[in-house]
């Protein structure tokens, strides 16, 4: 009767056995959270990988509610975001989290990139988890200027006209190529249906199964820190690093407390400032779509300012194409020049920390050029804003261009064995 | 690398070319207030009255503004909707609008949002400074919407109102300025003719401002509820942080 002293699980363990038998679920808790180590010196900017989570939840919860009540047509597009400001009941609040949320997303997405340039989080064995990000980024900016259409305010409407124009500019294939885009002749109902179609449906698949992909090379080649050593060189005797901790709990109370202190500038946002004077939710779309009625000056939400003033920037037409064509050019190699970075980086250390002097003026150059070209990218043209633009604008490349160069060439501080504070 | 960002962050901002200012008319500031319930009745009133006959609120129903603003159905049944519309009716107008563009050039414009587009000062210093032109269609031009198509409604309520331009200052020409070209703008002011309107200066200036707050009521019906709610939002946000903090701090005590 020996046996019988053997305790019989309890319901639990026999219930998450029974799953683990059909689906890995303990496993995946633990490579993903109970056992993911992350470095134990993250500081402030890493916070901002979990916010950009916590504001896609946002955006896809309200956006879920926003297509209850939205009409996807030319005369009732604009009426029905009215209709849910005024007689949904908690529209107002639905809508502008929305809104604010689109906001926050670019902004928190931006602070995460700044991070990863930073401290070299694109360098290897990262390459590809930065390329994931880039993918990400691009679509954000597809997802947001759809979204951005679906309004159907005059804004919106010019706005989106200037930009599929752009398509218009490509030699041979351009306007054929535009006519494609937008279904039509000019901008109209067809578009802005199909650009519903691809705001709540397509666009947002790419975009969750992205995010699942960058967390899945994350969570690989594991996390990068200030300052840009590899944790796992230094493990004890279990194999776990020792400058690591793992991800739950000490990551999951320390993001829920950024989250609150977010959520909190957040919402005072969306209930106290909700057009943000204009940056968030432009004046001008206040008014429907008017293809009779321009605009006084037409500009993107602030999020694309910095490329839209890199487009205007561009005012000279070389080898017989046009200067728009060559805007189309410039702007389109601003976004994605930093796809790059892995193989410009020549330095020998990971972190801005351990970086030269060289690597610390171009950096701080390129974030003051992107906020210049931000703000210039708001005004209206002027030929001294055109010419600063210009200016910017080459810093911004030179960032890119030169870091083959001056990142070998400078001296760098020693990286440390362990992490520091 | 945070001083040396700092630092060239002032830089960047200071380089920038100022602001183009727009040459115009300066705009009389003004305070909406939108707890202040007999101004957006009397509001209302004014806007039944003298707009809705031409511009309409199709975003906005009767009900709603009856409620927001405390004013019985019955009242706003009888005083505010003349077209025969039910209390739950979206406040349209009933000009028809291909006959509207006929008679005006075009359409007059729903203003729902107007406040929202034009901002409230704009909206206060439209509405007080209509002005005898007799090369205008209707008589008068306004000067923050030169050329306005539409005329000066409230006209009876205001008096005439003309623009009176004063000769150059002698002190323009001794510090060497033109001495051609049109009076300068700050030169001329607009004054009503004495014992013209129904109501004197303050009174109309009081019914303007009444117009306007209404109007920025319409152009967000749900502010005020808005900014009340967000108050609790923040306070529960904020007491959230507290257990959010002490949970962090009690985790990380050991690690070093």
């Amino acid at each position: 009767m020996a046996e019988a002293t053997v305790k019989r699980p309890g319901r639990w363990t026999r219930f998450m056995a029974w799953l683990d038998a059909r689906m890995p679920v303990t496993e995946t808790v633990e490579y993903h959270a109970t056992k993911y180590y992350a470095p134990k010196n993250f500081n402030f900017w890493y916070y901002f990988g979990a916010l950009a989570m916590v504001v896609l939840v946002i955006q896809l919860l309200s956006g879920i509610w926003l297509t209850m009540s939205y009409v996807p047509s030319g005369a009732g597009a604009f009426a029905s975001v009215e209709y849910i400001m005024r007689d949904v009941e908690f529209g107002w609040l639905i809508r502008y989290m929305h809104s604010t949320g689109a906001s926050a997303f670019f902004l928190v997405v931006y602070l995460h990139m700044f991070r990863a340039l930073a401290y070299g989080s694109y360098r290897a064995p990262r390459e590809l988890l930065w390329l994931i990000g880039m993918a990400i980024y691009l679509v954000l900016m597809a997802e947001g200027f759809f979204g951005y259409v679906l309004t159907w305010g005059n804004m919106s409407f010019w706005a989106a006209q200037v930009i599929v124009s752009l398509a218009g500019a490509i030699p041979i294939v351009g306007p054929e190529l535009m006519e494609w885009v937008r279904g039509d002749y000019g901008m109209s109902e067809i578009t802005l249906n199909r650009f519903f179609a691809l705001h709540v449906v397509a666009v947002p698949l790419a975009l969750v199964g992205l995010v699942f992909l960058h967390i899945v090379a994350l969570h690989h080649v594991g996390s990068n820190n200030p300052d840009g050593i590899d944790i796992k060189q230094q493990k004890d005797a279990e194999g776990v690093p020792v400058d690591g901790i793992p991800f739950h709990p000490y990551y999951t109370v320390h993001d829920l407390q950024a989250t609150v202190v977010f959520l909190f500038l957040f919402c005072l946002v969306l209930f106290y400032a909700p057009e943000m004077y204009g940056y968030f939710i432009e004046k001008p779309n206040f008014e429907e779509a008017n293809p009779l009625k321009t605009p006084e000056h037409i500009a993107p939400v602030w999020y694309y300012t910095p490329f839209y003033a890199m487009l205007r920037a561009t005012t000279f037409p070389l080898f017989g194409l046009s200067a728009k064509f060559w805007g189309l050019v410039v702007m389109a190699g601003a976004i994605l020049i930093p796809a790059i970075l892995p193989w410009l980086d020549r330095s020998p250390v990971r972190s801005i920390r351990y970086k030269g002097a060289w690597s610390k003026l171009m950096l701080g150059l390129l974030v003051a050029s992107f906020i210049a070209l931000g703000y210039l990218g708001t005004i209206p043209p002027s030929p001294g804003a055109t010419v600063a633009a210009q200016l910017f604008t080459i810093v911004y490349f030179a960032y890119f261009l030169l870091m083959p160069w001056y990142s070998r060439i400078e001296r760098v501080k020693p990286e440390p064995e362990r992490v520091t504070r | 690398m945070m001083r040396l960002l700092g630092a060239l962050l002032v830089a960047a901002v200071l380089g920038m070319p100022a602001l183009a200012a727009e040459s115009s008319w300066t705009l009389e500031a003004m305070t909406p207030n939108l707890t202040d319930k007999p101004s957006l009745q009397r509001g209302l009133r004014l806007y039944a009255n003298y707009c809705l006959g031409c511009h309409s609120l199709k975003f906005q129903r009767y009900e709603r503004t009856a409620d927001d603003l405390g004013a019985p159905h019955g009242i706003v049944m009888e005083n505010v909707i003349f077209t025969g519309q039910k209390i739950g009716s979206l406040m349209t107008t009933a000009m028809p609008e291909e006959e509207a563009k006929g008679w005006f050039g075009a359409a007059p414009p729903d203003l729902t949002m107007v406040a929202r587009v034009r901002g409230v000062d704009w909206l206060y210093t439209y509405l007080k400074t209509f002005y005898i032109d007799p090369t205008r269609p209707f008589g008068v031009n306004n000067k923050v919407f030169d050329n306005v198509g539409m005329p000066h409604v409230m006209m009876e309520l205001q008096g005439t109102q003309r623009e009176v331009c004063k000769g150059y200052e002698p002190l323009d020409i001794v510090h060497g300025e033109a001495l051609i070209g049109a009076p300068r703008a700050s030169q001329c002011l607009l004054e009503v003719e004495a014992g013209t309107g129904i109501y004197d200066e303050k009174e109309f200036n009081a019914a303007a401002y009444d117009l306007v707050n209404f109007l920025y009521y319409v152009g967000e019906p749900t502010r005020l509820e808005r900014e009340r709610i967000g108050a609790y939002v923040l306070a529960f946000l904020a007491v959230l942080f507290v257990f959010a903090f002490l949970l962090n701090r009690e985790y990380w005590k050991g690690i070093r």
